[in-house]
């Protein structure tokens, strides 16, 4: 599984560090590095619904306060 | 408001946006002859002789924006008709001269090169002359002038000598690229080759993104220039000239102020490699050195390669101050990085060619970098950011003592020392243009108030330490 967060300067100042961290966190908590990969990539052009989040290819709009929600719902219950 | 320091840049500037608007309408190949005459219209010169001899170095001109003579390797080129022979004769004598009686010039020359005809009047022996200059120093009527070229005084290196046909002659194994020239010449003889063709070119093929994504990386002056309008609003114009995003080079400094400040630590003696010009030179000058140079890529080129190696489909064009970052793309180590170069100046007539007018736009965002990348755009930044990062990483017990060289004179005094194992200091940061890179020679324009306008930019970023910055990147 491939997770993508948008670093671009609109989904930066919204929070994509913040969300990147605890993605990082909560991959490694649940020992998934090797079955999960973190990426980052500059702009997705949808810069009005970020913080934009990939999961392989499907599009998911997140907020740092969300990310621990999506990951558990997008993430966990999937791989 | 102004947009160009110089008329010169001027000139410059409207070649460069016909030759982008004619290549924007697939027109240049049957209307290249006439952009002269678009530029130069009637039969009233306002910069020559005569308005044939305008329009011929105008063709020059247009030659230099379309890429320049393919067999020479330098970024900087003469256009030799557009050399105005400017008096290189070194010290002289002028008609100030009263023929006083002090002679204070004869008593202070240490050749004896002053003599005075039957009406007291000085005159210099040009086989003894040495051009010390304190003749001219103590005149009282500053009788006593320099007659330099304004482009061999900008060359510090001494790059620049005169030809056989009395213009001005770059020796390629000496130039690093850094512009200097290119910005003093009153006549504009010297120019620096453009890319602009390549990048509309780019930006044509991506088709909005279709085919490729093309990124525009802006290099951290950025924030001095195009004063006429918001940053944003520059933002905003890059991504409607088809710019898939832009992307702070700063973040490339944030990147490389953590891999030099390890760097450092490790061999206890390095310079910086962020300005291609200082890198350049001590290639040529002080080959003994190059073992110290940080095997850094510098941070237009570390962006980019992280650009390419997450986004696939990515194309990178670098917009900076700096010519040198155009020969820099062209090493064989930074080519797979980066795509194309413009300068600011450049940038200016790509949005002119298209009519986009940025003050109309609404504001876009930049915000990729923390404070220390920003300030990488002026000198004493890179060494205040390595500083910072020896912090940040736990390393602050490394007794870091940096020798700031602001221009390239300084950065040679500092590498003179260096090779006879003189210099207090552990590191060195080489910036070949005075202010840094504020004072590069493809800026708009330079002023007092680049170097404040850099340090608030730096401080509105959003990141405060280098760490959180670059920690997307992992």
């Amino acid at each position: 599984m491939k997770i993508t967060v948008c670093i671009g300067s609109s989904c930066h100042i919204k929070g994509s560090r913040q969300v990147v961290e605890q993605l990082q966190y909560l991959i490694k908590e649940n020992n998934l590095d090797d079955k999960v990969e973190l990426g980052g990539t500059f702009c997705m052009g949808n810069c009005q619904k970020g913080v934009c989040v990939t999961v392989d290819d499907t599009f998911y709009s997140v907020t740092p306060d969300s990310t621990k929600e999506f990951f558990e719902k997008q993430v966990l219950a999937k791989v | 408001m102004r947009k160009f320091d110089t008329k010169v840049q001027y000139l410059k500037y409207k070649v460069l946006r016909e030759v982008a608007r004619q290549a924007w309408n697939d027109t240049l190949l049957e209307n290249v002859l006439e952009i002269p005459k678009t530029i130069v219209p009637g039969k009233t010169p306002t910069m020559r002789c005569c308005v044939y001899k305008e329009r011929a170095i105008l063709a020059e001109r247009v030659k230099v924006a379309m890429g320049g003579n393919k067999e020479n390797p330098n970024i900087i080129e003469v256009i030799d008709i557009a050399c105005d022979e400017c008096p290189a004769a070194g010290y002289e004598v002028t008609a100030s001269c009263r023929g006083c009686l002090a002679h204070r010039c004869e008593d202070v020359c240490p050749r004896g090169a002053i003599s005075f005809d039957h009406n007291h009047v000085a005159h210099i022996d040009k086989s003894k002359c040495v051009e010390c200059g304190q003749c001219a120093k103590v005149c009282p009527y500053s009788a006593i002038v320099n007659r330099k070229r304004p482009c061999q005084n900008a060359c510090k290196i001494k790059a620049i000598s005169i030809n056989e046909n009395n213009a001005a002659s770059i020796d390629n194994n000496k130039c690093i690229s850094c512009g200097a020239c290119v910005y003093q010449c009153p006549f504009g003889a010297i120019m620096d080759k453009s890319f602009i063709l390549n990048v509309v070119d780019l930006l044509k093929k991506s088709e909005q993104g279709r085919n490729y994504k093309l990124y525009a990386v802006v290099a951290p002056s950025i924030s001095s220039q195009f004063t006429y309008a918001k940053l944003g609003q520059v933002i905003t114009g890059l991504k409607k000239l088809g710019f898939h995003t832009v992307v702070e080079a700063a973040l490339g400094a944030d990147l490389v102020a953590m891999k030099e400040s390890r760097e450092l630590v490790e061999k206890g003696f390095l310079t910086s490699s962020c300005c291609p010009a200082f890198v350049a030179y001590i290639k040529s000058e002080f080959p003994d050195l190059v073992p110290f140079i940080s095997h850094n890529l510098s941070p237009m080129a570390a962006i980019g390669e992280y650009i390419k190696k997450t986004s696939e489909n990515a194309k990178v064009v670098f917009i900076g101050p700096c010519t040198s970052k155009k020969m820099e793309a062209q090493l064989e180590s930074v080519k797979p990085h980066v795509d194309a170069v413009l300068t600011f100046e450049e940038l200016q007539a790509l949005f002119d060619s298209r009519d986009i007018d940025i003050t109309t736009l609404e504001e876009g965002v930049l915000d990729n970098a923390s404070y220390f990348g920003r300030i990488f755009a002026r000198s004493g930044g890179l060494s205040d950011a390595v500083s910072q990062a020896l912090k940040e990483q736990g390393m602050e017990g490394f007794p870091l003592k940096a020798s700031v060289c602001d221009g390239i004179e300084a950065c040679r005094v500092a590498l003179l020392k260096k090779s006879k194992n003189v210099l207090d200091a552990n590191f060195i940061e080489g910036m070949a243009c005075t202010g840094g890179c504020i004072g590069g020679a493809g800026c708009l324009t330079h002023g007092e108030k680049n170097k404040a306008e850099v340090d608030k930019y730096g401080r509105e970023a959003m990141e405060k330490t280098i760490s959180d910055a670059v920690s997307v990147l992992q």
